[in-house]
Parts: C-alpha cells; structure tokens; sequence
C-alpha cells in the first residue's frame, strides 16, 4: 500500500496541532528547560494512571468513559477515612486503594448496568450519569459524613459538626511514594516508584488485551451481535470493562491526590475526567482507539499546553487569567472535535462499505 | 427430521417437513423467498428466533438419535454448523482470530488460576495451527493474519466456512447462498471446496437461488413451497425446468409483450445533461426524452450509472442538469418538488430507503401518500388539525395486499417480518397508493425469486396499462426488461449508449452494454 502522506497527516491532526501550539507558546513563555522537564515529569505522575483507565472501555466498544468520574469519587472516599483514621504515608496510600476497591465495583456496576441499558448512547449516559453520583457523593459527604458514617477527627469536618471540609489535608502523605526512591537526573526529580507503577499498569494492560477476556472485549467492541451469536456474554463483559476502568480510576485518584496533597472535597473530581479524556484525545485516540502511546503522548502535549499557555497568554495580553480560561476551553473543544470526527468518519466508512458492495453486485 | 411444524405469530410457516440427510451427501434446499427454508433452517441451528416465538414441533434424529434443539449451542453440541448470508466475523479480528472465536485455545496462568478462565492467556501458536489447518481443509489461500475488514467478500466468506470446519465435531454443515456475493470465479472454487468437504464425509445442506449451481454439486434436492417439501428427488433424475416448476407451483409467463410504438406521443419528461453524483453510480452527461404513457427501461451494467437516474432526480443524491416534467422544470435536488408533481419513486435500497421497517404494512404503504398528497386525513376545527384516518388506510391497505398478493398475517404485521418479495410488493404498493402520472422503479426484482419477480412485472405492466402511467424502469436483468418494456436505454460510463426496441435481440443490447456504439 502506498504511504499517503495526507492521510497520515490528517489521522494526526489533533496532536500535530497541540505541537504546534506549544512550539510557538515555550519561548514565549520564557520558562527554563530543567522547570518545563520537571513540571512535565510531575504531571505525567499526576494523570497517566488516570488516563490508562479509560482505555479499557474504549477497547470494549463503549466509547470515552466519562464515568471515570465514578472511580474517582471512590478514590477520595477511601482517602477522606484513612486520613479520619491517620494512616499516613506509604500504608495510608495503600489502605486507601484497597478500601475504594468495593466501592468502585459499586459503583462500576451501576455505571455498566446502566450503560447496557443505553446501548449507543454509551458516552452521553455516562457523562450524565457522573452528575448523578455526583449528587449521591455530595450527600454522603456533607450529611452523612459524622451522624452516620462516624467520622472522629475535628479537622476534617465542617465547623458544624458533620459534613467534610472544603478540604482536606494529605500533608502527611504528600508524595509519599513520590520521594520513596527518586534519582535526580540533570536538574529533574524523577520519582522512581511512581514510574514503576504506571509501567506496571501498562505491562498489565498489555497483558491483559492478550486474555481470553481481553480477546471477549475487543469482540464485544467491534461487533455485539456477532459476540453475542458466538456465545460470549456481552452484557457481564460490558459492565467488567467499566468496573475495571472504575477500579483503575479509583487508584489513579489516590495517586494523583498524594501529588497534590490535598483533597478538594467537592471539586476535585469534578473534571478530572473532562481533562483525562481531553489528554487522551489530544494523545490522538479517537472514540474506538486508543493505545498507551496515545496516553503518554496527551499527558505530555496536553500539560505542556497548560503550562506555557498561561504565561505565554501573560506575556502577550498582560492578563494571566486568560490561560486558565484557555484550559478549559480548549479542553470541551477538543472533545467536541474528537466527537464530530468520529461521526464523520463512521459515516464515511459506512459509505464507502455501501459502495463496495454496490460496485460488487 | 420428522414432521417439522412452526408457525410465526399465529400464521404456519412450516407443515410437516420430512428430510433425511447421510454423511458426505450435499442436499440442494430450494424454494421461493418466504417458502420457509431459512426458517427450517434456523430450527437446525437452534437461532433465538425459534425459542423466542415459541419453538418447534416435531422431532430432529441426529445418528438415530432424537436431538432437542433449544438453542445455538445445543446445535453446536450435535455437530451442526451454519454459515449465515450475513457475515457473522468481527471485522477487526485477523481470520484466524475469528476462525477460533470463542474456542481461542488457552494457556493458564497464576492469575487466571486465582481469577477464573477468563483471565487465560490466549495461545498464538496453536491458534494459528488450527486455522492454518482448518484454511487448508477448505482448500483456498486465506492470509491468516489479514484482518477481515479488508479481506474481499469471497475471503469472508471462506473465513466464515473455515471457522465452521475447524470445530472438531462437525457433522452437518448449512450453507445458506453462500454464492449470492461472489464472482464467478469465486463461486467456483467455492463449489469445489464444498465438494471437496463433502468427500471428508461432512454432510452439507446447500441452499441457493442459482439453480445450476445446486445441479452442478449436489446429490439431492428438495424443494419447498409454501412450508411443504414437494419434491425431493436425486438431482440426476431431475432437470432445471421443473424444479422451477415445482418451486413455484405454476408455469411462468416469460412472454414478451408487444412493444407499442411510442415515437409520436408527447414528451412527459425531458432529462438534458443530467450529472449525479451517487457513489459507484455516477452518472455524466445523460439526456433522453421519455414519451407520455410509456413503459421505458434503463439497463446497463454494474457501476454504469444506471441507478443513479432515478436517485438523482428524486434528489436522494446531489445532481445537476435540467429536467422538465410537462414543460416545467424539477428542482431535483428536493425529493418534495418531484413528488409534489405525482412523481413516484420505488428504491432499490427497499430496507434503507423503500421501508419503515418497524411500522405496520398500513403504514408503510399510506405515510407517503399522506405526506405529499395529504390523503387518509380528517379535517376537524376548520381544518387547523388533522387526524389520520385509520378506516380509509385499512381499506387501501388491504386493497393492495389483496392486488399485489402480499402474504402477511394482516394489515397490521411490520414490514420488517416479510420477506425479500413481500417487502417489495409493499414498496410498489406505497408507490401505486400516491397514484403517480409518473413512476421510477429501481431494481424491482434484486433478489426475489422468480415467481414474485413475475407477480411484480405484471403488477407493473397492469398499473401502466390500466392509468397510463408513464414508468421508467431501471434493472440489470435486461430479459425482465425486455418482457415489459417499449424501449430500452443501455446506459454506459454515465451516458445513453443507445436506444432500442424491446423486441431487438439481446445480442444487441449486450453489445452497447460492453460499450460499443449504437448503428
């Protein structure tokens, strides 16, 4: 086949347009290379593991997990009772991701069975249905937190007597497995085990799509009928797909909230998934497909953005709120991108299929 | 089998059928779209439709055995294999993948061992020994690692018989037109390799439309009609002839009828330059005059354009160029102006464009009407409402079931449980309901059997005859063509390749076709 140097071109539009962006906003931007370097090394710590969540699904056929959301409301559950219970540093980090386990295949389960439901209309549905437990999490976190659920330390409560804190400190396990063996390379803090861990999951994700479930999945993706004629059940295998990317998400949570160090109770998941999806994308995944090098080439691309744009935003408007403003509306436009191509190109493809078999009969 | 039954949704599809079957033996299964054959066949293969509607009566042996069928797995379970019309592969999987889809041989492994089968690894290597062995048994070339998707069809359709042959435990294998996509050349090796299975001791049900293909590989055949086998006879103590004869019950009139001479009538609709843009179908530069009460076809091969015409000027695809309709001008790219003119338009697209597939027949048959003409409405509070009228939509509805002899349960029956034929006649009955002056037909026959095929024509040549109205037909079969039609343009590469009499030879249409000019 002849390489079309068009095609390739145009299949890549969405990342070679964010190389472009950053390219004219670092020497705008003034930043020095060793601070880009280890901003970047911080956020891909920060995002990666969340962004690896959502490839399961799409590998399932269900399209942008805006569900994600769901995991990672569990993760900060878990965090908000282990730091009720000061376990900090590594063990708290651990006790955490074992304790949101349950509750995301919770409500993992909820999110697929739903989704089953709505076959087609997967991703709107999970996006919507992020608000609803949105809902849900704020009650238990603001009424239920204290009268029912017991909650023993002042500090983390609202000043009225139940309810959580706008937000709650993870001073005593900020990084923990960040500083747990770091190297220093050239000026950049590199935070061994955290790459351990998101190799891990990668190898595992690898590993994973070469299982006779992994195999089930892609064929539930591609074609339900066909799995379903096949004896596969598409319905358990769905809703697995979101439950293990509930569960991933849910980790990914409690990795990136011991960066930050602090939990923004009620925003902090929020559009986390929202900016998860927008990396993924401008990683060059579409709706159907994704790879791991699309999730590190996004959290690369996507966070660079974010951080040249606001200064270089500063240095040509004098306003710095315009890069903060940049953020998010670059984010929803790259989704709504990513979205209308899908469509057109699925509408493409069924019209160029309708011909072949046209020009064969 | 023995004395097989199943009725759809009160109404008998299937009364006692008796086949019988031995190892290596290739049965031809014949009969007319809707005769039953698919719906025995989904009885042998355990399909969800039969439990869903309430199963079967009768009883299956398999090696003397009395076998229950309930479901696909049961009749995998008995060695039963089926290859569907449509394509049953993932397109996304290579051929081997789906050749071993579901059956992947696996390798345990610590976490699978904790976490259940479904955690195996998948073992590459043996996979591909068996679908390479598998590939080997049906006797073609398949790339075992291309993916389906961009595999052409005959490939698919050999993957398709690949993945059956490789369960270890088949016995019975269906074939349900697995010719009806290739090319000839494809079809060939295909028989060949049939054949070739049949002499591994694999018996096979064969079902087709090609007639000499069934004469040419099977040992038996049996015809259905009407869910009652009428005829099974060995196939060399039979000849084509009458297996037509007993597939449809009746002789079928192939007569030519007299080409009237239409030269001198007024011109009905003019087409100058008409370009459209349909992909595959493109049509460049076409202009010709169609007469006043006339019955006009439009033949040519594949790919030509011919079916382009009517698509582009009922404005389903972008078209440029000038029509006049009676001395007025069509703006086709607005499927309402030519409709709003009592010009009608049957698709060859019947599933996609010619049908709601889940709305009754009545439906079906009056919402175009309704629409255009706004018929079948009742006008209350000073005609600022209007509410359909159901009692005039039954009534024409039944009218055409009965016209066109439509078999289905009643008026009511969705569109989508007829079929190929039935659903064809609904679309020509929506068509005749808007009582056109001028009718496109596209395709009217593409994959009905003969004796609906027959019940078509005429219903058309009877509309033209009795109301005058002025159709153009288009059909790649030039003899249907030439049965009904007073002219016949052959198009070629987009444009008019010439003109002729229905009543010239066949010979001379063909010429045009391959793209010779006309004398």
């Amino acid at each position: 086949m002849k390489f079309d140097v068009r095609k390739f071109l145009a299949d890549r539009s969405v990342p070679i347009m964010f190389i472009i962006i950053c390219a004219v906003c670092i020497p705008l931007s003034g930043f020095s290379t060793s601070y880009l370097f280890n901003e970047i090394v911080t956020r891909i710590v920060r995002n990666t593991f969340l962004i690896l969540s959502l490839l399961i699904p799409i590998m399932a056929g269900m399209g942008l997990n805006f569900g994600m959301t769901l995991g990672a409301m569990a993760g900060e559950i878990a965090l908000i009772f282990t730091s009720d219970w000061q376990i900090w540093g590594i063990p708290g980090v651990v006790l955490a991701m074992i304790l949101s386990i349950p509750i995301s295949i919770l409500l993992g389960a909820l999110c697929g069975t739903l989704l089953n439901k709505s076959r087609g209309r997967e991703m709107i549905t999970s996006y919507i249905i992020s608000f609803f437990i949105n809902g849900i999490y704020q009650l238990v976190v603001l009424y239920m937190m204290g009268p029912i659920i017991p909650i023993l330390h002042e500090s983390i409560k609202l000043p009225r007597g139940y309810g959580i804190r706008n937000t709650v400190s993870l001073l005593n396990l900020r990084q923990s497995i960040d500083n747990l063996v770091s190297i220093n390379v050239a000026g950049v803090k590199i935070p061994v085990i955290s790459f351990v861990i998101i190799i891990l999951l990668c190898l595992f994700i690898v590993w994973f799509t070469k299982t006779k479930l992994g195999q089930d999945m892609r064929a539930v993706g591609q074609n339900m009928e066909v799995a379903r004629a096949a004896g596969i059940n598409v319905d358990r295998t769905r809703i697995l797909s979101i439950i293990m990317s509930t569960v991933l998400a849910g980790f990914g949570m409690i990795l990136y909230l011991q960066n930050m160090g602090n939990i923004a109770t009620y925003s902090s998941h929020s559009q986390i998934g929202m900016f998860c999806i927008a990396a993924l994308l401008v990683g060059g995944a579409s709706v159907d497909k994704a790879s791991i090098g699309n999730v590190f080439l996004g959290v690369i691309l996507f966070h660079l953005m974010f951080i040249v744009a606001p200064r270089a935003g500063t240095v040509i408007t004098g306003d710095s709120m315009i890069g903060e403003y940049f953020r998010v509306f670059i984010s929803y436009g790259v989704i709504t991108l990513a979205l209308v191509m899908y469509e057109t190109k699925k509408h493409k493809k069924k019209k160029m299929t309708k011909e072949g078999t046209e020009n064969e009969k | 089998m023995k004395n097989i039954k199943k009725s759809y949704y009160g109404t008998a599809v299937l009364h006692d059928i008796n086949m019988e079957l031995s190892e290596g033996e290739i049965i031809g299964l014949v009969g007319e779209n809707g005769a039953g054959k698919s719906t025995l066949m989904n009885i042998l293969f355990g399909d969800e439709v039969i439990a869903s509607t309430g199963g079967y009566e009768g009883d299956i042996f398999i090696n003397g055995e009395k076998a229950q069928i309930n479901s696909s797995f049961d009749a995998l379970n008995y060695g039963i294999g089926m290859v569907h019309q449509e394509f049953s592969l993932i397109p996304g999987f290579t051929a081997t993948e789906n050749i071993l889809f579901n059956r992947e041989p696996t390798k345990k492994s610590l976490v699978s061992s904790a976490f259940g089968d479904r955690l195996d690894t998948l073992d590459r290597k043996k996979m591909k020994e068996i679908a390479d062995d598998a590939i080997d048994k049906v006797g073609i070339k398949i790339d075992d690692d291309m993916l389906v998707q961009s595999m052409p069809v005959g490939h698919k359709q050999f993957t398709e018989i690949a993945r059956e042959i490789s369960k270890e435990k088949l016995k019975v294998l269906i074939l349900d037109e697995p010719t009806a996509v290739l090319t000839e050349k494809e079809a060939e090796t295909m028989l060949k390799s049939i054949k070739n299975l049949a002499s591994r001791g694999i018996a096979i049900i064969f079902i087709s439309h090609r007639l000499n293909e069934i004469m040419d590989i099977c040992n038996k055949v049996t015809v259905i009609r009407d869910g009652v086998v009428v005829k099974t006879s060995d196939i060399d103590k039979i000849t084509v002839d009458e297996i037509t004869k007993y597939m449809i019950g009746r002789e079928v009139d192939t007569k030519h009828r007299e080409p009237r001479n239409v030269e001198g009538k007024d011109v009905i609709m003019s087409i100058k330059n008409l370009y459209v843009d349909m992909p595959g179908e493109n049509v460049r530069d076409f202009s010709i005059d169609v007469y006043d009460g006339e019955i006009l076809g439009i033949g040519g091969l594949a790919g030509q354009g011919k079916l382009g015409i009517p698509n582009g000027i009922m404005g389903l695809y972008d078209a440029e160029g000038d029509v006049s309709y009676k001395n007025e001008k069509i703006n086709i790219s607005e499927p309402m102006s030519s409709l709003k003119k009592d010009i009608a338009f049957v698709s060859e697209d019947r599933r996609g464009v010619g049908l709601l597939l889940d709305e009754s027949l009545e439906w079906n048959i009056s919402f175009l009407t309704m629409q255009v003409k706004d018929k079948f409405l009742k006008k209350i509070l000073g005609k600022l409402m209007s509410f359909r009228s159901n009692e005039e939509i039954k009534e024409v509805t039944d009218h055409y079931i009965e016209a066109l002899n439509i078999k289905c349960t009643s008026s009511k029956q969705k569109a989508r449980e007829l079929s190929g034929g039935n659903q064809q006649k609904v679309c020509l009955a929506k068509a005749f309901a808007m009582q056109p002056k001028f009718l496109f037909v596209s395709e009217p026959t593409r994959g009905i059997d003969v004796g609906a095929k027959a019940l078509v024509l005429d219903a058309l040549k009877g509309y033209n005859e009795k109301y005058g109205t002025t159709i153009v037909m288009v059909s790649s079969e030039i003899e249907e063509l030439r049965q009904i039609c007073d002219r016949i343009a052959i198009v070629s590469d987009g444009k008019v390749a010439g003109i002729y009499k229905a009543t010239e030879p066949v010979e001379k249409f063909g010429a045009l076709m391959i793209g010779a000019k006309a004398a």
